[in-house]
């Protein structure tokens, strides 16, 4: 069962840089291992991640298969007002998850 | 002749080293330390942040399943055991523990299986599962910061002795018993890695070469395969009498679970 | 040793070669499947252009001797104020020996306040990691480290 762990700043003052990290469960198959018989075991990887603060989106990447398991992302922005922080994964075979976090800005 | 006498002097030498006695004297206790303290600090980073450290995935993943009705029974974990933070406190420092009906040690995988078909009336998880593993995670890091005292019980001293021999026993085709590395070269390398001593502070742990949550068992196994031995297959008491050695010979470290290991 | 007839060994060594091209001979080689340079030069080009692509402002943060390829924390960051005008647009990662050059790539703008990315990533084998920023002004700045990346002492049966 995928789950995500995100940490966002519960409080802020307006126009701090703050940090936002991001973390999700996935195997990240890169499509160049082998099984013990030869084949090859096809490619799983989340391709793309996008960060959205009030509906804006304030962070966006494209994940390769060189990003490791469980991928791991960092980024920031500035605390403008209150609000919510959407997370949105997408990758191969139809993976796409959400997570959310609120923040009060002061 | 000259290649056959360089041969013979090379495998002399080889005799002469894996023929020594393993001298393994016990690490003093003013000398553990934890494998974390053998790591690069970007790695040390990485298990230092509970939102950055994959092994909480699995901790996450596992307090909903603390929740989960299970089995015949359609009880939880929690509706017995409440909340975990304060009654499984300091649980997983003390095990494996004696188990009075089996009359041996259990490890905390064991003990999840066995809670689950004496109360819940389900069905064993599978070793190394996910869902294992994750309950297992989860339990142990509720002792996060406890001290280990695994194997103070008057009736696991034939398991502890027994567990001693195996880390003490030479095996595998490079003929090397736990403690040639684990005791007598510690912080030596063994081709590019640390060696650590050994104390499985942090289990169930995410390991970056296997890029996911495992056991101990998992790391016994391979260890043992990496001698050119015959792993023990997962569950076997040789496994959880190791386990507990281990755990006892850590004694007074604290949990580390989830731990971040190379 | 001496009475070799060298037809029969030349014989010999054609049949080894065909039966290689062949693949019906039993030895396993790994195939190194690399990104070659040009692979990385394209990759380059896919993201600026023709334009040039100047050293500085970037900065990535990389252990010089990882403890483990599979997992490689990485940080870039770039130096911009990161206002309305002058800020980074988007920074994109690409290496040089995995199978693949490209790693990430990474949209920013001036709502970020500050340019910085941090991830973790996998590394095939000892390599130089290539950082590309694109400033809000079009222009493109750069980094490469070098980073050595040495294999697990002992590989485990695979469960």
């Amino acid at each position: 069962m995928p789950s995500a762990l995100i940490n966002v700043p519960a409080k802020a003052k307006r126009g701090d840089i703050i940090e936002i990290k991001a973390l999700m469960s996935h195997i990240m198959e890169t499509g160049y291992r082998r099984t013990a018989a030869g084949d090859v075991v096809p490619r799983d990887i989340i391709t793309s991640f996008a960060c959205r603060y009030n509906g804006s989106e304030i962070f966006r990447a494209e994940f390769f298969p060189a990003i490791a398991a469980n991928p791991f992302i960092s980024f920031f922005t500035v605390a403008k007002e209150s609000g919510k922080f959407e997370f949105e994964w997408i990758g191969d075979k139809g993976f796409s998850e959400t997570a959310s976090a609120s923040i009060t800005v002061a | 002749m000259i290649a056959a006498r360089a041969i013979a002097l090379c495998s002399l030498a080889a005799f002469a080293i894996t023929a020594l006695p393993v001298r393994a004297s016990e690490i003093p206790p003013s000398e553990r330390r934890s494998g974390y303290s053998f790591m690069a600090p970007d790695t040390k980073a990485i298990q230092d942040d509970d939102t950055a450290n994959p092994g909480m995935l699995w901790v996450l993943d596992g307090e909903s399943l603390w929740k989960k009705k299970q089995g015949a029974s359609d009880k939880a974990c929690a509706d017995c055991h409440d909340d975990a933070r304060t009654s499984m406190k300091g649980v997983a420092a003390r095990y494996p523990a004696f188990d009075k009906e089996l009359g041996r040690p259990v490890d905390l995988e064991q003990r999840i299986n066995l809670e689950r078909a004496r109360h819940q009336g389900a069905e064993p998880l599978a070793l190394e599962s996910r869902d294992l593993l994750a309950l297992t995670a989860f339990i142990a890091e509720q002792s996060r910061g406890v001290a280990i005292s695994a194997g103070e019980d008057p009736q696991l001293e034939p398991f502890v002795a027994k567990g001693r021999d195996l880390f003490m026993q030479r095996q595998g085709q490079l003929n090397l018993a736990c403690a040639n590395c684990h005791d007598d070269n510690w912080d030596r390398r063994l081709a590019g890695s640390a060696i650590t001593q050994a104390h499985p502070t942090g289990y169930p742990m995410y390991r970056l070469e296997w890029q996911s949550l495992g056991s101990l068992q998992r790391r016994l196994r391979g260890c043992i395969f990496g001698v050119r031995a015959q792993p023990y297959e997962f569950g076997a008491p040789e496994l959880v009498e190791l386990e507990l050695y281990l755990m006892s010979r850590a004694k007074g470290m604290p949990i580390e679970t989830p731990a971040v290991r190379p | 040793m001496h009475d070799v007839n060298p037809s029969t060994r030349r014989r010999f060594l054609g049949l080894a070669g065909s039966a290689a091209l062949c693949g019906t001979v039993p030895i396993v080689t790994l195939r190194r499947a690399e990104a070659t340079p040009a692979m990385l030069a394209s990759a380059i080009r896919n993201v600026v252009g023709e334009a040039d692509v100047h050293t500085g402002k970037v900065k990535l943060d990389i252990p010089p001797l990882v403890e483990n390829g599979n997992t490689v924390p990485l940080t870039v960051s770039v130096a911009s104020p990161m206002t309305a005008d002058d800020y980074v647009k988007s920074i994109h990662v690409f290496n040089e020996k995995n199978p693949q050059p490209n790693i990430g790539n990474f949209y920013l703008g001036p709502q970020s306040g500050r340019a910085q990315v941090s991830t973790r990533i996998r590394l095939a084998d000892s390599q130089k990691i290539v950082a590309i920023a694109q400033l809000s002004d079009g222009s493109f700045w750069s980094t490469t480290v070098d980073v050595v990346v040495t294999l697990a002492a002992c590989t485990e049966e695979v469960l």
